[in-house]
This record gives structure tokens, sequence and C-alpha cells, in this order.
């Protein structure tokens, strides 16, 4: 899909009604792959969203800005920057191609007049800067207006140099890139409260980084068996909880959800507790088990619950309750006649995201 | 036509599935009789698991010859397979295996690449769904023989050692087999043994060229478990017009595992 559609909420009453707000980017039919949009995240406040594509671009979009004489009910959104994020690189010890498709992009809180993002693709996490620019300085001594250096003898006065207004410039600069830490494909990245670390999560492990470090991680996670065959179980999705910054969760292929205490031990391979909700034996079939492989795992801004999505439902859990989801909310159940066509034509492998309004509810 | 039919029968298999797979013996038996009129009707539950069974190993053979697979979809497609085999396994399915002397063991081993050469080649083409249903229409006309045999043999889950490596030494020489491998070995062996009326059709079928696909094909087999780095080693096997270029690197690594081993 290579649109983004913002969503508003209805009117009166207490069903929501959902509706495209803005649908950027191309609606014909014929869109080219690097166009593909794989990410999308907003940031803390709101009032940016980043998107990453197929071709490792990422579109930021910025809210219009609110006047007082007409205040909206949706936000308006316009691109305020675009920038390469990943090239396609070559690995030559294993001789294949890593794409450079952004697979996640996340804000980090603000603390000064510029924005923090980092975006990463299978393997490389890119930390960027992205800042505006709306003055110029003018009248240099060294150098003449259209940048060529003065003739130093030709000086015969000095001046202060002047700031003057120009045209808002948005510029993106990477300040930090951290490589080589990931075997397997980086399915998520989590932004710890702290605002110092952040954690990566592949197929197989999870890291710990630090943002001003990036030359090492600590292997926080490793669920990889000695032998490769016994292989069952992979990790789909990791996140810090949001407030306490020594806790984080991480979910399965098999449905299960695990929460870690970094406190405990410094490899969590144990987790202190363990989220699954039973089977029910009266809808099992081969593909149970593929569908309920979790593709996102969120916590709430509380902190107090999670949500995650599986390929046809959402639930929400309590973190104090391990046994089974608090709510429960079916998304596509009449893809339920259809999974075999579904296993068919890989269907069934695709992965959803989930995400919680900014008051929980 | 044969489109359509596979379509049809991807259709009915979802409505099978839906009800989740409580195991009815044989209560799929009385809707096929004959095998065309009998097609229409819902296909019976080991058949439907057995082509489940089928398409489950054409992708993850796919899989396999990717040189970057995607790891969580291997592992599920994986787990299925696991899990139907362990089915079967408590169903009494493997006691085919039993019956099956030693000697026909070369047969046995053209005949269930051939369904597997069959069946990658034709996806390629895009018509994977046929050979599903040309398959298990070979199977019907020996349901009703099977089933009773699986009533009156005791189940034992275990394949016969002996038959298992004799098909293994034969076609690969390297030392390194999982239980994953050994899994999969049980499962081509129910592919071959599901239809013993129907081996001498199928073997007329083959020509000599499918005896270097097999070879190659298992080679690749074996080695995925050496990580997914070696993949590069191999040619991509996408076209069979290579074979002998394919069997000389295969050849070519058996000399090399023999120095490795010797040294």
């Amino acid at each position: 899909m290579a649109g983004v559609a913002g969503g508003g909420g209805g009117g009166g009453g207490n069903d929501f009604q959902w509706c495209f707000s803005q649908v950027k980017g191309a609606i014909d039919e014929d869109v080219a792959e690097a166009d593909i949009i794989s990410t999308v995240e907003f940031n803390y406040s709101g009032d940016l969203l980043a998107t990453g594509d197929k071709g490792g671009r990422v579109v930021i979009f910025q809210r219009e800005q609110e006047n007082k004489s007409r205040p909206h009910s949706r936000g308006e959104y316009n691109v305020y920057s675009t920038f390469q994020s990943h090239e396609p690189e070559f690995d030559y010890l294993k001789s294949l191609e890593i794409e450079e498709k952004i697979n996640k992009i996340r804000w980090l809180p603000q603390q000064n007049a510029a924005h923090f993002l980092l975006s990463t693709n299978d393997k490389t996490i890119k930390l960027w800067k992205i800042s505006e620019r709306d003055k110029r300085a003018e009248g240099y001594n060294l150098k003449d207006e259209d940048g060529r250096l003065r003739d130093p003898f030709r000086i015969t006065s000095l001046r202060v140099p002047i700031l003057k207004p120009m045209d808002l410039m948005v510029e993106a600069s990477p300040r930090r890139i951290f490589a080589n830490a990931h075997t397997y494909h980086i399915n998520s990245i989590s932004v710890n409260s702290d605002h110092e670390t952040y954690l990566s999560a592949d197929d197989l492990r999870i890291n710990l980084w630090h943002l001003e470090i990036t030359d090492r991680s600590f292997n926080i996670v490793d669920i990889k068996p000695a032998n490769m065959e016994e292989l069952t179980e992979v990790i789909t999705a990791a996140e810090f909880h949001p407030h306490h910054c020594n806790v984080f969760v991480y979910s399965s292929s098999k449905g299960t959800i695990r929460l870690c205490d970094m406190r405990s031990s410094a490899l969590c391979d144990r987790h202190s507790k363990f989220f699954e909700e039973p089977e029910d034996p009266s809808s099992r079939s081969f593909f149970s088990e593929i569908i309920s492989s979790i593709s996102d795992v969120k916590f709430s801004h509380s902190g107090r619950y999670m949500m995650t999505r599986d390929y046809l439902s959402v639930k929400v859990w309590d973190l104090n309750m391990e046994n089974r989801p608090v709510e429960t909310y079916q998304v596509h159940e009449y893809l339920r006649s259809k999974l075999c066509s579904l296993y068919e034509n890989d269907c069934i492998f695709d992965k959803f995201e989930c995400c919680w309004n900014g008051s929980d509810r | 036509m044969g489109e359509e039919e596979g379509l049809h029968q991807t259709q009915l298999l979802d409505t099978m599935f839906v009800r989740g797979l409580k195991r009815k013996c044989f209560d799929g038996e009385e809707d096929i009789e004959g095998t065309l009129a009998g097609f229409k009707a819902i296909p019976s539950y080991n058949l439907q698991r057995q082509s489940l069974l089928d398409m489950s190993l054409v992708k993850l053979q796919l899989c396999h010859m990717l040189v970057e697979p995607n790891l969580c979809r291997s592992v599920l497609i994986a787990n299925t397979v696991r899990q139907i085999q362990e089915e079967m396994t408590q169903d009494g399915t493997w006691q085919m295996i039993n019956t099956q002397s030693a000697g026909q063991t070369s047969l046995d081993r053209l005949v269930s690449t051939d369904i597997l050469c069959r069946s990658s080649k034709e996806q390629a083409e895009g018509k994977l769904v046929p050979v599903y249903s040309t398959f298990t229409k070979d199977c019907e006309g020996t349901q009703s023989q099977d089933n009773s045999e699986i009533m009156s043999t005791v189940t034992s889950p275990q394949v016969p050692k002996n038959l298992q490596s004799n098909l293994w030494e034969m076609e690969n020489p390297q030392e390194n087999r999982g239980n994953f491998q050994k899994s999969l070995d049980q499962i081509f062996e129910t592919l071959e043994n599901k239809s013993p009326n129907t081996v001498e059709d199928l073997f007329s079928e083959v020509d000599n060229s499918y005896y270097d696909l097999d070879t190659v094909l298992t080679g690749m087999m074996s080695n995925t478990k050496m990580g997914h780095c070696d993949l590069e080693t191999f040619p991509s096997q996408t076209s069979t017009n290579s074979n002998s270029n394919c069997k000389s690197d295969l050849n070519e690594l058996d000399h090399i595992v023999e120095i490795l081993v010797e040294s």
C-alpha cells in the first residue's frame, strides 16, 4: 500500500466511525515496488508522522499548525522532510544482498528543538537528527555572498554577520550508525524510558544498545538452540516498558509473551512473567499455531496493559494476569473459514501492527 | 480444467478445516464412491491432511532453495509438518512402511522424488494445485484398503531403522542427520507408500533426468543443516538442464567432505 491514511473519530454516540482523514501517495494501480510503505510511526506529540518504505526512504509529515480562528477536529498533515535512510548493501561473507527496506521507525522523546528518530532495515540501525533551519547568516568577512573566498588583502573593514530569515529548510543528518550486531533480520526496535538505551530484536536474539555507543551492544535474550533443527519458536516483536526501564517484553511465533526484568540477570533467557492464553480445543486446527503467532506487541501509555496482535485478533492483557487476556477483539473473523487458501497463497504469514490511541482507549 | 479442480479442492479443504480437526477416522469414506463423482464431495480427512502435508513440504523445499529464507515462516511451516506427522504416527498411518520390504526401497525413493519434482516444477509454472488432485485421485482407489490395514495393525511410531538407513546411505554419505531430517524421511516414505498399486504407473513416467535431480535435492536438504550460509555453495536449482553440472558439484562436495573427514 503506497498510501498513508489518518483516522478520524466519529460524531455523537458510543460507536466510533472510522474514515480516512487523508490519503497520501499514489492511488492508481501500478505503484513502484520501492514506494511501498513498510512502516509508520507517530512521534510522542502526534505532530510528526514518519513513514519508511521499501526503497529505504523516510518521509516525515507534519501536522498543520492550528490557528485560533480555525481549530480543526482532524489534523492535516503535509510533507515535512524526505531523506534516504538506508541503501542496499551486499554482505560479501554470505554472498547475499541486504535489503534497504525500512522495517521499523521509532522516535526518541524530544529534548530540544531537533527531532531524533531511529530507523532500521534488516541489519543496521541508524539514529537520524531532523532539524530546522530558518535563518541564514549574511555578511561574512572572509567569504563573498556566493561563497568564494575573499582575498585577505582586499578586506579593509570588519563587519558583524547578520542573521536573516530564510525559507524553512528541514535537514536530516545521520548521527549514529549501529551495525553488525544481528545475524538474523531485525524485526523490532524500542527506545527505553531512560532515554539512553534502546533494544533491537531479530528472530532469535535481543540486543541492548546505548545511544552513544555504536560499536558494541549487549545481548540480553538468546533463544537460539544449540542445534538449529530443534528450533520451533522465534521472536516476533519486543518492547520496553514505558515507565520501568528495566522491564521489557517479547512475543513469539507460538503466541506467547514473555516479560523480562533486566535486574535479575545479565542474560534474560528466563522470563519473569509468561503470558499465554490456553488453546480452545474446539477450534484447534493445523493452522492454530500459525494464526496464534503474535505479530506486534505494544504497552499502553499507562504501562498497566499491553496489546498483542495475532492473525485474526487483537488481545489486551493485564500485566498482572498471565493466564488469559482481559479483552479479545476479532478483527477479521470471516477469514477463519479460508485459512487453507490463505496458507496456500502465503497470506497467512502476513504481519499486522497494532497501536493504542493517546488516551489508551 | 485442472486448475479449476484444484481451486475447488482448496475451497473444500477450507470447509473441512473450519471445523477444526477432531479426527473422524472414516467418515469421509462413505462420500467417496468412484473417482470423479466422489471427488466433488468433501474429501476424507486423511486426504485433505495429506494434501496439506504435500503443500507444506513443497513450501519448505522452496524455502530451502532461497539463499535467505524467512526464518519465522520456515519455522511455522516446519511445525505444521511436524504436527501432521505426529498425528499420522498416532493414527497408525505409518504402518504402511512396516509392510514394505527393503528391496522396494530404490523404486519407492524414485516415486517419492518424482512427486516432489513434479510438484516443484509445476509450482514454477504456476500449476501447483493440479498435482494434488492427480495424486489424491490415485489414492482414492486404495483408500478402503488402507483403512482396513490401519485397523488391524498395532501402532508403532518408529520407522524401522534399517529401511531408513538404507535409504539414507544410498543417497548421502554425510553423517549429519537430525531428528527433523528423519521425520522428513518418514514423510517421504508415507508419500510413496500411500498408493502401492500405482507405483508402476508413476515409475513408468520417470526418466533419467529425475535420478540426477533426486541426488541434488536430497543433497540440498541435508546441506541446510550446515547452516544457511552454506547454501551458496550449491548452484540455484531452477532448471533441470544443468543436471550434470549439479551432479558434478555434488560429487566435488563429497570429495571435499571426505578429505576433511580423513584429516
